[in-house]
């Protein structure tokens, strides 16, 4: 079926009755809109194009920890053939489909990608959201190189700190406060912003390795803090009434789901609740096609969607939820005609604008002697310093801006994938076999993880020559590292290898993030931007409430509206404007219909 | 305390007779109906998986043969809607269908019995109230000789006793209403008590565990070693009101009884039913534990620590409301393992309930342990942190895993 008739097939669709909310893909952000949105007495149908997912049916703890199932075969992930995108470096290049995830790993299924994270569960610093003006008031205008395209966010860290406080507390998760109404307080991240009120549940013990690394860290004068976990330490009640268990450290938890109800998602925070609201239903392994628009283009009517058996159907609805992953946010905007497309010949658009990433780089490091029992792990479990984050350190003569954390966080041990030998070590045979055993307990990773801001020619826009099954455009996905993220990398990758050069190796590897990016590593799903929140419809798709400037009856949800990427895992910021868009709407939009920011 | 137990009959006495003409369009009526068919939890039987509320069909697996159970929705045809008052109470406390026929007892009416007709018929007004579903159901699909209902005549009189409850004078009020609802409405023992096999209840062992489906309802009785002695009147409330308490987690059968019964009760008649419970007498001797040099104890730990540790705990106390405590645990160390075994074999998931909205479940082994494994595991549990029951044998497990196997979905 070409586009066309997709379309033709789409008006075609048979009309369901009318419902009050519909949301589109029941990840972190869907499920939070969900519950909020029922709450307040709304009728709610959330369309997932993955499967049902429960934690007891589909991550039992007697084969959840497979790596060859889950990590190599990607078993929870999108299957390309399903959706992919094309991709290319540069705009004067010509873009592929992706066949095979490499890079990131699009989610599929209820939970989205609350199911298989690492559960780092970060705020961004206030400076964050004011990036422009900061630097702009700090170093004035000519630290911001001329093509990078960087925006303050339109809502200010005070301002999204309940929501953050919000999420911490639907999760329960672990950590120690840095900072309490402003008072700096001792063991915690002294860089934060003012935070209400301590995490609800205190920090995961920390293993070996991340104990030499802070006390290394201490010792060259940072501040050293365990990292915010959405792991527990203990078992935890959130105020929906739902328990969590305390994690068990078998280091299974990024590209798996936990079955031991010990890391927060959708499915051990949200569901259980919400699935018991009879206003609420879901609708799994249908795939929406596009959001209709009335005649006047202002006005969202209804989604029409395809079940697994072909059946085109169409769901009205007062309110429209866009609240699937990043990349599918944008790629549904473009086939739905909403907002106008970004054009990085002339900078206008607004949808495909600034689309950015992350970027990461790490130290791996080889004891003679040391046993860090890598397999006693948890996808966040391990200490920080936030020194050389964002604007947290003088950026006037680097020649770069931005930053991130760096640690030792004792994510896995896990066999096919985490084993490190040292550089210089041939790829495979015998040596590689005995260097591979002397260090398997013996190594250890260090990372930094590093902003990435945004520039006039990273974009995505619709390909113009491959289509998916169902015959429409793919996304096309302009990016490339440019040089001021790499400078920052290998900045951060060096100030990482004096704090590991002092826990006493015998030999190190680093290993600063290289250009150009390659689409085939992997390196993390923090795939951000490309329909991004501000104050001005020219150079945002959103408003400061998630809210459509172009269609006020339609929010979108996710890292889709950062935009740029701070130096941090982004689910934090990602579930904080969840919790502040349903806040909006349930308080303001719902009284009166209609944008929530007039210009 | 003599005169509040006097005072609390004088009261049931009141309740009793206040609805001597039940008006079925009188809201107090209705709901008291609506509430007492959640005691009895009437739902649970008479709706099959998928179908609507009361319109029967679901099959019951006697060890006599399968019944159906019949519609109660106000169906003129197919339902109860053309019978009269009386035809309903004979069938509710009497056993006794409209057209004067015996009912098979897996209709818990030596039970019922123990209610008002006025009761009975705020139950029919209530169920007046519901939308007429029409469902033909033929009830007794039972084999020869078990389909001819005359031979009821006989079951009937050795062990039906018609008849109201009768308070105890000696006993408190609340004693009272928990006896009521136990022996009567909510009627515990058609599971907990075991069977006869005329299928008639061990009325000697009342409440001391009964096997259905498979499984084992526990003891219900005070006693200290494997019924609820070691659990307070909170433990037994938290637990019928959300599925679990501080040191269990209810599964199987029991789930659907929580889920659609206990958790809708009030919470004094939940007490109430704890404290009759608990003042039950039983009493079994707890054998001497299996000694840790045994073999089967050796590699039983070992097993626990790979497989079952992570939520379990090391030292067997599980996490409360989410993971049962094999520690100290009566269902552990029960007489008759069949829960364990089964719950080893196939796994088993919690109740869901408002209070408690998770439903955690344990993942099946049966395809990762084999029965020497399984044997050794369940001996260790039902041995260690100060736990003593007898070892199972691999036999056990086998038969049990066979069993299984042959039960129909």
């Amino acid at each position: 079926m070409d586009g066309a008739a997709m379309m033709s097939a789409a008006s075609s669709a048979r009309k369901l009755p009318q419902r009050d909310v519909v949301i589109i893909g029941l990840g972190w952000t869907g499920s939070i809109l969900a519950e909020e949105l029922t709450r307040a007495g709304l009728d709610v149908v959330a369309i997932e194009r993955g499967p049902w997912r429960d934690t007891a049916t589909d991550f039992p703890t007697t084969y959840a920890q497979d790596e060859l199932r889950y990590h190599i075969r990607h078993e929870l992930f999108l299957r390309p053939a399903q959706e992919t995108m094309t991709f290319r470096n540069q705009p004067s290049g010509t873009a592929l489909p992706i066949r095979s995830w490499g890079s990131f790993m699009p989610p599929n299924g209820v939970g989205g990608g609350g199911v298989h994270w690492n559960a780092e569960t970060w705020r961004f610093l206030p400076s964050d959201f004011q990036l422009r003006t900061h630097l702009t008031e700090r170093y004035g205008n000519g630290i911001i190189p001329a093509d990078m395209t960087i925006q303050d966010w339109g809502v200010t860290f005070d301002e999204l700190e309940p929501y953050y406080d919000r999420f911490e507390y639907l999760c329960g998760t672990s950590g120690k406060a840095g900072n309490l109404k402003g008072a700096k307080q001792a063991g915690g991240n002294p860089w934060e912003g003012p935070r209400s009120r301590d995490y609800p549940t205190p920090p995961q013990p920390q293993p070996y390795g991340p104990t030499l690394f802070a006390q290394a860290a201490k010792e060259m004068g940072y501040s050293p803090f365990p990292q915010p976990s959405g792991n527990l330490s203990q078992a935890y009640t959130n105020p929906l009434g739902v328990t969590l268990g305390p994690c068990t450290y078998c280091g299974f938890c990024e590209w798996f789901g936990c079955g031991n109800y010990s890391k927060a998602s959708p499915q051990t925070t949200i569901l259980p609740s919400l699935l018991r609201r009879p206003n609420f239903e879901a609708r799994t392994l249908c795939e929406v096609l596009q959001i209709n628009l009335d005649r006047s283009g202002k006005r969202a009517r209804s989604v029409t969607y395809v079940t697994t058996d072909g059946e085109l159907l169409e769901q009205p609805a007062e309110l429209v939820l866009l609240c699937a992953f990043q990349l599918f946010n944008i790629h549904l905007l473009l086939l739905s005609g909403i907002g106008k497309p970004y054009d990085p010949g002339s900078g206008e658009g607004v949808i495909g604008r600034n689309y950015s990433y992350q970027t990461t780089s790490s130290v791996d490091a080889f004891f003679d002697g040391k046993n860090f029992n890598p397999f006693v792990a948890s996808g966040a479990i391990g200490m920080c310093i936030d020194e050389f984050n964002g604007d947290n350190f003088d950026h006037g003569k680097l020649g770069f801006v931005g930053g991130g954390y760096m640690g030792a966080v004792q994510t896995n041990g896990r066999p096919i994938q985490s084993t490190r030998v040292p550089s210089g070590t041939p790829a495979w045979g015998a040596e590689w076999k005995k260097a591979a055993a002397k260090y398997y307990l013996g190594s250890y990773e260090a990372a930094t993880h590093g902003s990435c801001y945004s520039y006039r020619d990273s974009y995505c826009d619709l390909d113009p020559t491959y289509t998916d099954g169902l015959g429409r455009k793919l996304m096309r996905i302009t990016f490339d590292f440019h040089q001021n993220e790499l400078r920052m990398s290998e900045y951060l990758t060096d100030r990482l290898a004096e704090i590991v050069q002092k826990m006493g190796p015998s030999h190190i590897d680093k290993k600063p993030r290289k250009g150009p990016y390659t689409i085939t590593d992997y390196q993390t799903t923090h795939t951000c931007g490309g329909a991004i929140m501000g104050t001005d419809p020219k150079t945002s798709a959103l408003n400061p409430y998630l809210q459509s400037w172009d269609v006020p009856n339609l929010f979108v949800m996710g890292a889709t509206a950062f935009p740029q990427n701070a130096g941090y895992n982004p689910t934090g910021t990602v579930a904080a404007l969840a919790f502040r868009a349903a806040d909006a709407i349930v308080n303001q939009y719902l009284k009166d219909p209609g944008p929530l920011v007039r210009i | 305390m003599k005169s509040s137990a006097l005072a609390g009959l004088v009261f049931l006495v009141a309740v009793g007779t206040a609805w001597a003409d039940t008006d079925p369009q009188s809201f107090d009526a209705i709901e008291q109906g609506r509430y007492l068919a959640e005691v009895g939890d009437c739902a649970g039987c008479h709706t099959e998986p998928g179908g609507k509320p009361y319109a029967g069909g679901l099959a019951l697996a006697t060890p006599f043969g399968k019944l159906v159970t019949p519609n109660l929705t106000p169906d003129r045809e197919t339902g109860i809607g053309a019978w009269s008052d009386d035809d309903f109470v004979d069938a509710l406390l009497k056993g006794r269908g409209h057209d004067g026929e015996r009912l098979y007892p897996a209709m818990p009416y030596p039970y019922y019995t123990k209610m008002s007709r006025d009761e009975a018929l705020a139950i029919r007004a209530y169920l007046a109230t519901l939308d007429p579903v029409r469902n033909e159901v033929v009830s007794n699909q039972l084999p020869f000789p078990y389909n001819i209902r005359a031979s009821l005549a006989v079951w009937d009189w050795l062990f039906f006793t018609p008849g109201r409850f009768q308070p105890a004078a000696d006993k408190s009020a609340e004693w009272n209403r928990g006896a009521y609802l136990v022996e009567g409405p909510a009627h515990c023992g058609v599971c907990h008590t075991g069977k006869n096999v005329l299928g008639g209840d061990e009325t000697s062992h009342a409440l001391q565990g009964g096997v259905l489906q498979g499984w084992f309802a526990p003891n219900l009785t005070g006693d200290g070693h494997s019924g609820l002695g070691g659990w307070s009147v909170e433990d037994v409330v938290e637990y019928l009101e959300t599925g679990r308490n501080r040191v269990t987690a209810a599964t199987g059968p029991m789930t659907e009884v929580i889920v659609n019964s206990t958790s809708h009760l009030r919470a004094a008649d939940l007490r109430a039913i704890a404290t009759y419970l608990k003042s039950r007498p039983g009493q079994s001797e707890a054998p001497k534990a299996v000694a840790d040099s045994e073999p089967a104890m050796r590699s039983g730990k070992a097993i626990f620590i790979d497989q079952c540790q992570a939520c379990h705990s090391p030292s067997g106390t599980g996490l409360s409301k989410m993971f049962p405590a094999l520690k100290d645990s009566a269902s552990v160390q029960s007489q008759n393992p069949a829960n364990l075994i089964r719950i080893v074999l196939q796994g088993a998931r919690a109740a869901a309930t408002d209070a408690a909205p998770t439903a955690p479940a344990m993942p099946a082994f049966d395809w990762k342990l084999s029965d020497d494994e399984i044997a050794a595991v369940v001996t260790y549990v039902r041995n260690s942190w100060g736990n003593a029951a007898t070892a199972v044998s691999s036999g056990q497990v086998k038969t049990q895993r066979k069993a299984l196997a042959e039960e129909p979905d």
